[in-house]
């Protein structure tokens, strides 16, 4: 489904990526895990061109994201996003942040897309925040909405960058359970993670990043359980 | 003290009654009011141009090649920036005025070209800051909904920066208001050119002067009112 190849990333002189080389396959729930500064955000954000790669190509279902002839916008409304800072609308309230993109890329009517929106706002258990403004909701709050609106947009890959590093520990599992419900419901998946306990649990790969590339992949029995490298060990040793 | 009673009430009495004088003011009044408010929307046009051709060079993607077309626009929007806030407002108007539209007796035509040419120069740089102090997670979050940037730019960005900017711009606005009263150079009948004409007639400078910044005050605090009624409304998504 999305074909890495190569991908490089550089910010001036600092080389972020050095040339990754990856397949992920529909309904795989790929877990990236990793020292902060090892390139895994970089990584995901790559996937969606929100940052646009020095080197290399991404392949989306057959599809060369960075091909100026490809229609970027078309392309981002089939992979959705959360990210750690949630990036509600501030200026709409939740009902609008949700029908936003669906209304004005002309794929729901005003009406159907409200529909759908207050469905997806009950599954999460927020409905009574309909008209509520971000200002007014609780970190978890705000991240299950953020997580919700990408849902809106019938995604065929959901990317998660961090999404419980900025939240307060008991707010944690709230958005964890959302994303495993989403796991269990057989959506592709790419999670940027510090999560180990929701690694474990919900991914079926893990991919462990240092120095711009991936040091070591496996299943979560073989990364968590018998490392391989050294650094994915004393990495592993420090967090868990 | 009678005296001096005596001798205001006919200072007043020859100040703004005898000869109908006060209908000189209140068409003073009409032209400042006609002059600031035509350059205000001059100003606000020419601001929200400069301040998106800027924005959108400044905003281009790194790593993709850089369009040149936008390169030459923001350099002519730097050139006018640049000349209009490093020059006097009174030099620019006897410019516009005795050399670039020298055959024209039409005053108030250039009056109001001056002031507006000089207020859009301020309000882009207001602009561009609002713009710019919206987290950049907001647009970010737009685009990976798969919504092209003008649209996110026009729901969620620039409502937000209005918000931000209503009281630099509510500065802006009084400002141009006063600064109106410079036109006196080129001969235009404004309201402080009604003071001084009557002053050239009566000899008396309290009243018609002490008048005319009376008038001024009032016609900026209710500029401010207004302004206030306007930022409360857009406060309204701010509620917690």
């Amino acid at each position: 489904m999305i074909d890495v190849k190569n991908l490089q990333k550089s910010f001036g002189d600092v080389k972020v990526l050095n040339g990754i080389t990856e397949h992920i396959s529909k309904g795989e729930k790929v877990v990236v895990i990793g020292p902060s500064g090892s390139g895994k955000s970089t990584f995901l954000r790559c996937l969606n061109l929100l940052e646009i790669p020095t080197g290399g190509d991404i392949i989306f279902d057959g599809i060369s994201m960075t091909d100026p002839k490809t229609d970027i916008n078309k392309m981002r409304q089939r992979m959705g996003m959360v990210f750690q800072h949630f990036n509600l609308f501030n200026n709409l309230n939740i009902l609008d942040n949700m029908t936003l993109a669906p209304v004005k890329l002309k794929l729901k009517s005003k009406a159907e897309a409200e529909k759908d929106a207050m469905e997806l706002l009950e599954r999460v258990g927020l409905q009574d925040k309909a008209q509520a403004y971000p200002s007014q909701l609780s970190g978890g709050q705000k991240q299950r909405i953020a997580i919700v609106r990408a849902l809106a947009m019938h995604p065929e890959v959901m990317l998660f960058d961090e999404p419980t590093s900025a939240l307060d520990p008991e707010m944690v599992g709230e958005v964890l359970n959302v994303m495993k419900q989403l796991a269990d419901e057989g959506m592709t998946m790419v999670v940027v993670t510090h999560e180990m306990g929701f690694a474990r649990e919900v991914g079926t790969r893990i991919m462990f990043m240092d120095g711009g590339v991936i040091a070591e992949q496996g299943t979560p029995d073989e990364i968590f359980n018998h490392p391989k490298n050294p650094r994915t060990q004393e990495f592993l040793s420090k967090v868990l | 003290m009678s005296d001096l009673i005596a001798g205001l009430q006919h200072d007043f009495y020859q100040s703004f009654l005898e000869g109908d004088r006060w209908k000189l003011y209140l068409s003073g009044i009409g032209v400042t009011l006609m002059v600031a408010a035509l350059a205000l929307v001059l100003g606000v046009i020419l601001g929200v141009l400069v301040a998106i051709v800027r924005t959108l060079h400044d905003q281009q993607a790194e790593g993709r090649k850089r369009s040149a077309v936008l390169g030459v626009f923001n350099g002519i929007c730097q050139v006018y920036t640049t000349v209009i806030r490093g020059t006097p407002i009174m030099v620019q108007l006897l410019i516009m005025y005795f050399v670039i539209f020298a055959s024209t007796r039409n005053q108030i035509g250039v009056a109001m070209l001056t002031f507006g040419i000089n207020s859009g120069a301020y309000v882009s740089e207001i602009i561009r800051g609002g713009i710019m102090s919206v987290d950049k997670g907001q647009m970010e979050a737009g685009r990976s909904l798969g919504l092209p940037y003008a649209v996110t730019m026009t729901n969620v960005v620039i409502p937000q920066a209005i918000k931000n900017i209503l009281p630099a711009l509510g500065n802006e606005l009084i400002t141009l208001l006063k600064d109106t009263s410079i036109v006196t150079v080129i001969g235009l009948r404004d309201l402080t050119k009604a003071a001084l004409l009557v002053q050239g007639k009566t000899y008396q400078a309290f009243m018609p002067f002490i008048g005319i910044a009376i008038v001024y005050l009032g016609m900026v605090m209710i500029l401010s009112w207004l302004m206030g009624i306007l930022e409360r409304r857009m406060r309204q998504s701010d509620r917690r």
